[in-house]
């Protein structure tokens, strides 16, 4: 198996018709991701290369039966394309809209959170892709193929740099998840920690973390309780100063709280193995599935 | 986005909450002017965004016009924690009963927003906090339902509020809290609170930090943004539209991907190097925008090495290459340069490095390859 995405995936994606919706809408579809819909309000009935765009998520859900959604639009309209897309039934929801306001990003984590069987993966991520199922996203999927690592990650390009490198080591991919870099994300390490544990294909667990939150040390405390599968951690922003934020808007450190330094200790004192580069984390996958 | 205090005082007016009368002054006769406008005795205060201003002698009360001008020339130009004081606020004197702490934060951890009251207010929050935390009452409000009048109450009663300022000191909560969503808030903070002999409540101070993801759809805030605040090479990158942040150290860091570059002053530290800033050229690197980021780096004359770290997804390692080339033409950077290009079309990318030969470019195959070579550079070793 995989997690989120998969050959079941039916996917509708909102901003199909902007430039860089269409661009990565037809790339997943390429990869063979099963695109079935798009929405654009107010170019219903037109299509992207054969994709047919509607109106409305409730018009594209009946049409298509779409059961995942991936979120392309600018930041003013996208916490409202989420919105609309869990009303309309979908139960997997992929934001890759970067920038959301904070504000309407929690009111967005609150509704969704109350929605039972709906989940929302970023805003601001890369997307998921279960290599040789489907993709769902921006992450570029011709450098992972299929294998036994779950990967999970706050930063997309920190992503594949560590996918390469276990790559090169010979190491496949059950899913690669991009959980984003913003304050509020719809997944969390400990959801996606869930869904590894209980996926048959994932035999290992790389999570890559950075500065700001507490999502590493809450994760910290799920692995030592209910993951019986071996996790491999890593951290970014050891050299960050205090105070700054570093791109992402999640990722800051405020006073002696959320530091890199503190969380790979958290995660350590729980027995998960920090590596300390990312070259490091393969050499480490490799120690515990002998490579 | 940080806000001064009387500019989150004018937002706080915005919403009725009650603040002291007051102008702003950016030279000395503007405020002795400002003095004489609100009468005597009144305040002078430095405006800075840091706190601790009243310890380092940036408030002081003016009796009369001639020590107005005393105080405005001593706090105009005072350096208070590293920031320089450019601006005052005279203020109306406020007499005062009593001091509260009242707050509202955007609390990531517990996804809601964080309301605390406090009789401790007027000094250092973070004390009361560490030292006595059962004097500050706290509460979270649900984000679809809003801050509730049984919450305001409860909070008053908890933090042990004289029965009289209970209701006063409810109204006051709720309107910080109609400040805090209609101005996309992540901090307002008033300390202290002031209780006047006649039981009047009002902020004394503010604490604005402003959503910057939100400032587009709040034009009145957005232009509140000082350029003067920031370092000329952020102001330059920002102008550009990458995201830099200046570090301390001498080697230039730039890749695409804020997460990478984390990462890659990290490994750069391991190496024993230090980073002279953080770049993301974003997602989508396109040459203009590494002739910027080149641009920006190469600013810094502290830099002696240069550090290129891309992983192409979006990014294509060609156009990255192409981006160099014409920033050597049009800067013509005098440090070396280490360039680990992996990713969307790597190989094409390295031929074009490679056939361009480009003076003190070396590339390298590995991020630990490249990090280790730039750390020679910067030393002055030869590679």
């Amino acid at each position: 198996m995989s997690v989120l995405v998969g050959t079941d995936t039916r996917l509708c994606v909102s901003g199909i018709t902007g430039s860089e919706g269409s661009f990565h809408s037809l790339n997943n579809r390429a990869y063979g991701t099963n695109v079935v819909s798009g929405v654009t309000p107010g170019k219903g009935g037109q299509d992207v290369d054969g994709i047919p765009v509607f109106n409305t998520f409730h018009a594209a859900v009946e049409a298509s039966e779409a059961n995942t959604a991936m979120i392309f639009v600018p930041p003013p309209f996208a916490a409202d394309s989420i919105l609309e897309a869990a009303d309309a039934g979908i139960g997997t929801i992929i934001a890759i809209t970067e920038g959301i306001p904070a504000h309407e990003e929690l009111r967005v984590y609150t509704q969704i959170k109350r929605m039972p069987g709906v989940r929302l993966i970023g805003p601001n991520c890369p997307g998921v892709l279960s290599p040789g199922k489907a993709n769902v996203g921006i992450i570029p999927a011709s450098f992972f193929k299929e294998g036994n690592v779950g990967v999970m990650s706050r930063s997309g390009t920190l992503t594949y740099q560590i996918g390469n490198e276990l790559a090169q080591k010979g190491f496949g991919n059950s899913s690669i998840v991009g959980l984003g870099g913003d304050p509020i994300p719809g997944t969390s390490f400990v959801d996606v920690l869930e869904l590894f544990e209980n996926d048959d294909q994932t035999e290992l667990i790389v999570m890559s973390g950075e500065i700001g939150g507490d999502a590493e040390e809450v994760a910290a405390e799920y692995i030592a309780e209910h993951v019986t599968k071996p996790v491999v951690g890593y951290i970014a922003g050891f050299t960050a100063p205090p105070g700054k934020t570093m791109g992402h808007a999640g990722a800051i450190v405020s006073g002696s709280k959320g530091t890199a330094a503190a969380k790979a200790e958290a995660l350590e004192a729980k027995g998960v193995r920090v590596g300390r580069t990312p070259t490091q984390v393969a050499e480490i996958a490799i120690e515990i599935l002998g490579g | 986005m940080d806000l001064l205090e009387y500019q989150g005082k004018q937002l706080f007016a915005r919403h009725e909450i009650p603040v002291p009368s007051g102008i702003p002054a950016r030279t000395v006769d503007e405020a002795v002017a400002a003095a004489d406008q609100i009468g005597y005795p009144c305040v002078v205060k430095a405006q800075v965004k840091i706190g601790g201003r009243g310890k380092a002698g940036g408030v002081k009360v003016a009796a009369n016009a001639d020590e107005a001008r005393e105080h405005a020339e001593a706090i105009l130009g005072m350096d208070i924690k590293g920031f320089t004081v450019h601006e005052l606020w005279i203020e109306e004197a406020s007499e005062i009963e009593a001091e509260y702490y009242a707050a509202i934060v955007f609390d990531r951890s517990a996804r809601a927003a964080l309301v605390m009251l406090s009789t401790q207010g007027g000094m250092d929050i973070e004390q009361v906090s560490a030292e006595t935390p059962e004097a500050i009452a706290t509460l979270h409000v649900d984000p679809l339902l809003g801050f509730q009048p049984f919450e305001a109450r409860r909070l008053a009663f908890d933090a042990g509020i004289d029965a009289d300022l209970i209701r006063p000191i409810g109204d006051f909560l709720t309107r910080l809290y109609e400040t805090f969503i209609a101005e996309e808030a992540m901090l307002v903070e008033v300390n202290p609170v002031i209780i006047t002999p006649e039981r009047k409540v009002r902020a004394l101070d503010s604490k604005v930090t402003l959503d910057e993801n939100a400032l587009f759809r709040h034009k009145e805030n957005a232009a509140l943004r000082d350029p003067s605040d920031e370092d000329p090479q952020e102001q330059m990158a920002r102008d550009r539209g990458l995201t830099y942040v200046k570090l301390d150290g001498d080697i230039g860091i730039l890749g695409n991907g804020a997460g990478l570059v984390m990462s890659t002053l990290d490994v750069v530290a391991q190496y024993g190097g230090s980073p002279a800033n953080f770049l993301d050229a974003g997602g989508g690197s396109k040459a203009d925008a590494i002739t910027s980021a080149v641009e920006v780096i190469c600013s810094n004359e502290k830099v002696k090495a240069v550090l290129f770290n891309i992983f192409g997804g979006i990014t294509r390692c060609d156009e990255v290459a192409n981006g160099l080339i014409e920033a050597f033409a049009s800067a013509k950077p005098s440090v070396p340069f280490v360039v680990r290009l992996d990713g969307t079309n790597d190989v094409e990318g390295r031929k074009i490095l490679a056939d361009a030969n480009l003076p003190g470019v070396y590339t390298a195959s590995t991020m630990n390859d490249a990090a280790e070579k730039v750390v020679a550079l910067a030393k002055g070793e030869s590679l």
